[in-house]
């Protein structure tokens, strides 16, 4: 092993949603000196806005940057920071498989949380030495004994040296990086082998192309080499590779086996470049890519159109931008009557669902309604052929369905005793299929079932919290697909099917959600010059109904001593309104009673 | 040239009503003496900007009547000085106490010949509640003074749809009207504006509901429709050929122009007005722009608030084409439910059509 190789540490920071990863990651930053003062921002590796907003990790991120350790040495440490959700679980597998060790944070309060066990057993998978911290000593609550215990018991790793810190005061974050030094071992690999570099991230820079963030795993690579990506089997020059440093990238021309850095192209497109590949020379190519490539296939679907038609163009650019830095989000075009032009997009989850539209609101200022989320649901026809459907627009008639299958997922609940009811309720209401409950110590469970994917993607998070005032974590995997008794459910307005409304649903509870779409719907739809007739209904079949009854009264009694100018902006207003408003033959609908009817349970 | 109409308004009031948004101020003799003073001089003024005759003059408020009829002479005379005046109707809002304080016989000589009165209820009850001074007794007083000195053309004021209002309720106001034998009948639906005492308590006044609402104006339309009146804009009524001559001209979009703080005028296609302060109209009166009138919109929305509605002939007149095709569509969409009425001379709103003009407006026209 040659010297400098000794030197190095890779290693990511693992840790249940708010348990202070980030907080860590800054403080590291900040002892080290990779980051002056004046660059210091709170979250420094959470570059957007709605990462640190929301206190969690989107995209993968990493830094390089020198420790001179207490036994007189200097390393260089590379701190690959990972997202820290279910729907990202792929990348963050590729980012582990680029370390050597991970740090593990747990809250010395809340103890091992779901994520924290996911998140480990991913680690261990990708054979890391594990370092455990506990983290928030401070707090009244902690009680870092029992977590200390809860670890060793759970997780199965030993953590009575484990370093006991506050990443908010920076109390005892030096032993972090002294037990790094001293538990993560030196990366292997060999320099003089034919280049191998694993892809854990990648991101889209306008000037530069494509940016792929790599860990070299055998080998070198430097500007002017000819590169080939193993998956894709694309070839570039490279343009530009280097380091990442805390706040620039750092283009010091090779990085060689045992670094993690970056490496540009002028590559046009990000699917080119996706996490999990490898990068090997042209020249020289590796025999094989190192394992665990697969590419990432969206779960969750729905229609993404913008409130106002004429602002087509600025969505497709700007999903087109977002696409750019994210490989998983898929889109193409959809037409719908309710809505007009608009895209199909697919997502890795819920989550991504959620930021996605929330960038497209915030970054590219532009107003959206979405439709229903919808999973591929398998649908085999009575011809013997099956078919993967996404949107509820293309689901078959039922006369022609000989059977229909939904995708299922693995869940565990991470929760305190005390709701064992109310979250042993919930999963039965969305269908779940009670599996076990273990004892993670006295007072908190681990609650496993299986429960469909679709159960899960309305609002299963937000019914959860509630009645776990907060206290339940949750994670789950995808586990295949079970049969179902699956029907597409329509609302008609004013007896026309308004495409946008429809969804798959099962049947059994296709009833109660039609009445509760259809009464929703009422509140929200105004009155109008007409009544306005609210039907859901299966295949013709009418389940529920409400009336919208016709406006009586909408009049200016008085003419205000000749002040026709407020009569006439009153007017304006009112057209405003309406403009907003979309039509549907005869009918307006507000653009948020769309959204209003995705959120209905828990009410 | 057509004539125009003055409208001059007068912004006192012993209290403000907690209904009322207009602008108003209490009363204080030495403010009155000085806007009647910058009043006259406004008159003056725009008349040498303006030669124009006049047909019409409205005194509106606040309350008129406060300022005393010597300075409603006042005022008219300037009018007479500065304007031609065509044997005009000449209109003042007063309240039901004015039998207290008005010479209705001294009112008469000045010229004025037609009385708007703000009855709003003819219930004590529905009056209190409404935070008015007066009472029945005060209404019926006033109404018997101003028929003595020779007033016969007078309108009262009808509140529709106030708090917990009956049907009993509201026929007792219009049977007055009828009984007293008006030519002329203002009937408003309370609407709770910003800025008043009502606003602030709207949650826990018993408003009655939109089909209530409705069902009350219904209810009035036919009342007086059936008696004799014609429900000839969406809040007035009149014995045939009694119409409000100044109201007529806004709905007309005839022009009008407007003296005092905050009164409103058109000309020339301008529609301009004076802020809401009295003491800048006295230090010195500067009207502010406010939109370009009179284009086909705009009459057709005007238009639309009348029983006659749009004349295909008039608006032919007026912009030298025909009603556009597209609002003959549009109107037609409703014709079926009785919203509106369609035929060859034009498109109009019937009484239930009135109670959701704004949105059928919006629909045909915008």
């Amino acid at each position: 092993m040659s010297d400098k190789k000794k030197f190095i540490r890779n290693f990511s920071i693992i840790a249940h949603i708010d348990h202070g990863k980030s907080t860590l990651a800054d403080r590291i930053l900040e002892l080290s000196g990779a980051v002056s003062n004046r660059e210091m921002e709170d979250q420094l590796l959470d570059n957007m806005d709605l990462e640190r907003e929301r206190g969690i990790t989107i995209k993968s991120h990493a830094v390089t940057f020198q420790y001179h350790a207490d036994d007189g040495q200097n390393y260089t440490f590379n701190l690959i920071d990972t997202p820290g959700h279910v729907d990202f679980n792929y990348e963050v597998s590729r980012s582990l498989a680029s370390c050597e060790g991970a740090v593990l944070v747990v809250d010395a309060s809340q103890g091992v949380e779901a994520q924290t066990l996911a998140n480990t057993y991913l680690a261990l998978d990708s054979g890391l030495e594990i370092v455990p911290v506990l983290n928030k000593i401070d707090l009244p609550s902690a009680d870092p004994d029992r977590v200390c215990k809860e670890i060793e018991d759970i997780i199965g790793i030993p953590a009575e040296d484990a370093p006991r810190v506050s990443a908010k005061s920076g109390l005892n974050v030096k032993d972090v990086l002294e037990s790094i030094v001293k538990l993560i071992p030196a990366p292997k690999g060999k320099t003089d082998a034919p280049l191998k570099a694993l892809i854990f991230d990648s991101l889209y820079d306008s000037y530069k192309g494509v940016i792929a963030y790599v860990r070299i795993v055998d080998g070198k690579v430097k500007v002017g080499d000819k590169i080939k990506f193993m998956a894709s089997g694309a070839e570039f020059i490279v343009t530009e590779c280097g380091i990442l440093r805390a706040t620039d990238l750092d283009p010091i021309g090779t990085l060689s086996s045992g670094e993690v850095g970056y490496i540009a192209a002028s590559i046009k497109t990000i699917s080119t470049s996706r996490v999990g590949d490898t990068i090997t020379l042209a020249e020289n190519p590796a025999d094989e890519p190192l394992p665990g490539y697969r590419a990432v296939n969206p779960m969750v679907f729905c229609g993404v159109y913008p409130s106002d038609g004429s602002k087509y163009p600025d969505l497709r650019d700007a999903i087109e931008k977002l696409k750019l830095n994210d490989a998983a989000l898929t889109f193409e075009p959809e037409t719908s009557t309710a809505l007009g032009f608009g895209f199909r997009c697919g997502f890795l989850g819920l989550l991504h669902m959620e930021i996605i539209q929330e960038r497209l609101e915030r970054e590219y200022n532009l107003d959206i309604i979405t439709t229903a989320p919808s999973v591929i649901y398998k649908i085999t026809k009575t011809d013997g052929e099956t078919v993967l459907i996404d949107n509820p627009t293309n689901y078959p008639d039922s006369a022609v369905i000989a059977s229909a299958q939904e995708p299922m997922t693995d869940a565990h609940i991470y929760s305190p005793s005390d709701y064992i009811g109310n979250i042993m309720e919930l999963c039965q209401d969305r269908r779940g299929i009670y599996i076990g409950m273990d004892y993670i110590d006295t007072d908190r469970v681990d609650i496993h079932y299986k429960l469909p994917l679709n159960e899960i993607v309305y609002d299963f998070f937000d019914a959860l919290k509630s009645k776990t005032r907060g206290y339940a974590s949750f994670d789950y995997e995808l586990d295949g697909y079970k049969k179902s008794d699956l029907v597409k459910l329509d609302i008609m307005l004013n007896g026309e099917v308004v495409d946008a409304l429809s969804f798959i649903i099962h049947k059994d509870k296709a009833y109660e959600r039609g009445r509760k779409m259809a009464q929703k719907l009422k509140e929200k739809i105004p009155r109008q010059l007409f009544e306005v007739p609210i039907q859901a209904c299966i295949g013709g079949k009418i389940i529920a109904r409400e009336t919208v009854k016709a406006m009586r009264k909408d009049v200016l009694a008085k003419c205000y001593g000749g002040d026709i100018t407020r009569k006439k902006k009153l007017l304006e207003k009112q057209k405003e309104g309406k403009k907003r408003m979309r039509q549907l033959g005869n009918v307006e609908i507000p653009q948020d009673a769309f959204m209003s009817v995705l959120k209905l349970d828990g009410e | 040239m057509e004539p125009i109409g003055a409208y001059i308004h007068i912004p006192f009031c012993v209290k403000k009503c907690p209904y009322c948004d207009f602008y108003s101020l209490p009363l204080n003799e030495e403010l009155v003496s000085a806007y009647v003073f910058s009043l006259c001089k406004n008159i003056k003024d725009l008349s040498r900007v303006y030669e124009r005759e006049i047909d019409s003059i409205y005194f509106g408020g606040g309350t008129p009547n406060l300022i005393g009829v010597d300075n409603i002479g006042r005022i008219l005379d300037a009018v007479h000085c500065g304007f031609k005046v065509l044997n005009p109707e000449i209109t003042v809002e007063i309240n039901p106490s004015a039998h207290t304080n008005i010479d209705f016989r001294k009112l008469k000589n000045t010229g004025v010949n037609r009385l708007s009165i703000g009855m709003q209820s003819i219930n004590d009850n529905e009056l209190f509640n409404l935070g008015r001074r007066h009472n029945s007794h005060d209404i019926k007083q006033t109404l018997y003074k101003a028929k003595n000195a020779g007033f016969y053309n007078i309108s009262l004021d009808v509140m529709l749809a106030l708090p917990n209002q009956k049907d009993e309720d509201l026929i007792n106001s219009l049977s007055f009207c009828v009984e007293n034998n008006l030519p002329h009948v203002s009937a408003y639906l309370l609407k709770i504006e910003k800025n008043t005492d009502f606003y602030k308590i709207k949650n826990i006044l018993p408003l009655p509901d939109e089909e209530r609402t409705a069902d009350l104006y219904l209810l009035a339309s036919d009342y007086l429709t059936s008696r004799g009146y014609e429900h000839y804009e969406i809040s007035n009524f009149c014995r045939k050929g009694m119409e409000s001559r100044h109201n007529l001209k806004y709905w007309n979009c005839d022009e009008y122009l407007g003296f005092g703080s905050s009164a409103h005028s058109f000309m020339n296609g301008k529609r301009f007005y004076y802020p809401r302060s009295i003491e800048k109209f006295i230090e010195n009166p500067v009207y502010v722009m406010d939109s370009t009138g009179g284009d086909t919109k705009e009459f057709c929305m005007l238009r639309l608030r009348l029983a006659e509605g749009i004349k295909n002939e008039e608006y032919k007149q007026r912009f030298g084409e025909n009603i556009p095709d597209i609002y003959y569509d549009r109107a037609r969409k409703y014709v079926d439910s009785g919203l509106v009425s369609v035929d060859e001379s034009g498109i109009n709103l019937t009484p239930r059509g009135f109670l959701v003009s704004n949105a059928l407006v919006v629909d045909i026209i915008y």
